[in-house]
């Protein structure tokens, strides 16, 4: 296995619930240390094919592999936490239920909360945290244990602006410093072109792959300003415009 | 200074009910409700004799082992009957069509099935309190909101590590709020199954002394029955507070 093996693979994949199509002959490879944005209009199956890759339900068609060691996490839109849990205990409970020690557990848990920049409140419980320390906190829990792809549905949708670009750039920081990759499903241009090293926008009814951009200025955290950066949003954006056009066409025919 | 408060406010609600129990032996007589200074004088000579712990022991040890004994029954069965749908159907409509049922009245069964010693008045006690932290622990589980079950699953725990980790610390705080409120159910139940059959217990006590007209003696065990219903009801609070402090938490937000 060398470097070019990817860690995910996807090939033909669809999903049915019953007689209603909501994916539909999508595949793609995802190399190791890279990361993907997913981006497409409003109930157009991304959260599907996150699922479906995370192994919450089974693919209707195709197949989705992982042709290297993978271990896979998993980070929820409304954070996943549970409330009864201390934030501490929150972060080691993937390690406790992989049968991890209560020492050494607590130990990577609070240096996981020194890496995330919420030392001191490790006692505390999740409803005591704000939005943004608490997607920290789920983003935390999904790292510890040293996951090779993270799967994010929608993870900052419910942050305010300021709060979501911090977030935006820990991410980044991270996987620096991790090389973990990631797919990350957006409803936020932006975020999407910040985050992905490769942008996939899905059409819609049944969603299937629309268009698939490589992004040349991932992993700079001042890219924002850069030309590269808003010539890659306009591309997506208009892709985003195209599909809005061709369901407005579909329903007035 | 939290704990001073709280005793602050006992003494004071005491002060009140002393007052308008003041008012009322003025109002009827001593026969009828005997002055509370003489009460409490008589309770306080009692306490240093040999009989009335013997009593306060003997239904405190019924009351306190019927709760544990409700609790560690019901509360697992109201999991199995929340989280397991298919056993939920065939063993709910048993339990509605008998929860209505007033368990006191079963008192003579249970008498001639487990003789006149404690077992038959704990398990009335734990029945009557039983069935109330069944329903509500069942009703807890079904409300669960799913996204627990899915953050769960995404971490990849066992069926054994869910009931751990997600559905017993999920369905406590309204396991032991059941509890609580039944606290007064179990007194009430303690004092009718010791009125028959037995010579030990603040029931047989109370019920001895009205027969033989010695009313202060009578409201020496009315109120030691008093004094253990609040023992019951603070141990209960006590533990909801010790086991479920996220909840608390949530309700001062």
């Amino acid at each position: 296995m060398n470097e070019e093996t990817p860690v995910l693979r996807v090939s033909r994949l669809g999903k049915s619930f019953g007689e209603t199509c909501v994916l539909s002959d999508v595949s793609f490879s995802l190399p190791a240390a890279s990361t993907l944005s997913v981006i497409g209009p409003s109930g157009c199956g991304k959260s599907t094919l996150l699922s479906l890759v995370a192994g919450l339900s089974r693919p209707s068609e195709g197949e989705i592999t992982f042709p290297r060691d993978c271990r896979t996490a998993f980070i929820m839109q409304d954070y996943g936490l549970f409330p009864w849990k201390s934030i501490r205990d929150n972060l080691a409970l993937p390690l406790q239920l992989q049968g991890v020690g209560r020492a050494a557990r607590h130990e990577k848990a609070l240096a996981m909360l020194k890496e995330l920049g919420l030392e001191g409140l490790e006692m505390r419980f999740p409803m005591q945290l704000s939005g943004g320390q608490r997607q920290r906190v789920a983003i935390g829990r999904a790292l510890i244990s040293r996951p090779d792809l993270l799967l994010m549905d929608e993870p900052f949708a419910a942050l305010d602006a300021i709060t979501r670009e911090h977030l935006q750039n820990l991410l980044l920081d991270l996987w620096q410093r991790r090389r973990m990759s990631f797919i990350l499903v957006t409803h936020n241009v932006a975020e999407a072109v910040f985050l992905g090293r490769y942008i996939m926008v899905m059409g819609q009814s049944p969603a299937s792959k629309r268009l698939w951009l490589e992004n040349p200025c991932f992993g700079n955290a001042s890219c924002r300003n850069s030309d590269e950066y808003f010539s890659l949003i306009r591309q997506v954006r208009g892709a985003l415009e195209e599909n809005s056009r061709e369901r407005l066409r579909e329903a007035r025919s | 200074m939290k704990i001073l408060d709280i005793l602050l406010r006992y003494v004071v609600a005491f002060l009140a009910i002393l007052l308008l129990w003041e008012a009322g032996a003025l109002a009827l007589g001593p026969y009828l409700l005997p002055e509370p200074v003489d009460v409490l004088h008589a309770w306080w000579q009692a306490m240093a004799g040999p009989d009335m712990p013997g009593h306060i022991r003997s239904s405190a040890v019924r009351v306190f082992s019927a709760m544990l004994l409700a609790f560690v029954t019901a509360f697992p069965l109201g999991i199995l009957l929340g989280c397991r749908k298919r056993i939920d159907r065939y063993l709910s409509p048993m339990v509605f069509l008998t929860y209505p049922l007033p368990k006191i009245v079963l008192l003579p069964v249970f008498l001639t099935l487990f003789g006149l010693g404690d077992m038959p008045k704990i398990l009335l006690i734990a029945l009557t309190c039983g069935y109330q932290i069944l329903v509500v622990t069942r009703d807890g589980i079904r409300r669960l909101d799913a996204r627990y079950f899915e953050a769960f699953r995404t971490l990849g725990g066992t069926p054994a590590q869910l009931v751990r980790h997600v559905l017993v610390p999920a369905a406590l705080p309204s396991a032991m709020t059941a509890l609580k409120v039944s606290s007064g159910t179990a007194v009430a139940v303690l004092f009718m199954a010791e009125s028959f059959a037995t010579q030990k217990g603040l029931g047989f006590l109370i019920m001895d002394a009205w027969g033989r007209g010695d009313q202060l003696e009578m409201f020496c065990g009315i109120l030691s029955m008093s004094l253990l219903g609040l023992a019951v009801y603070e141990s209960c609070h006590i533990a909801e507070k010790i086991f479920c402090r996220w909840k608390k938490l949530e309700i001062r937000r």
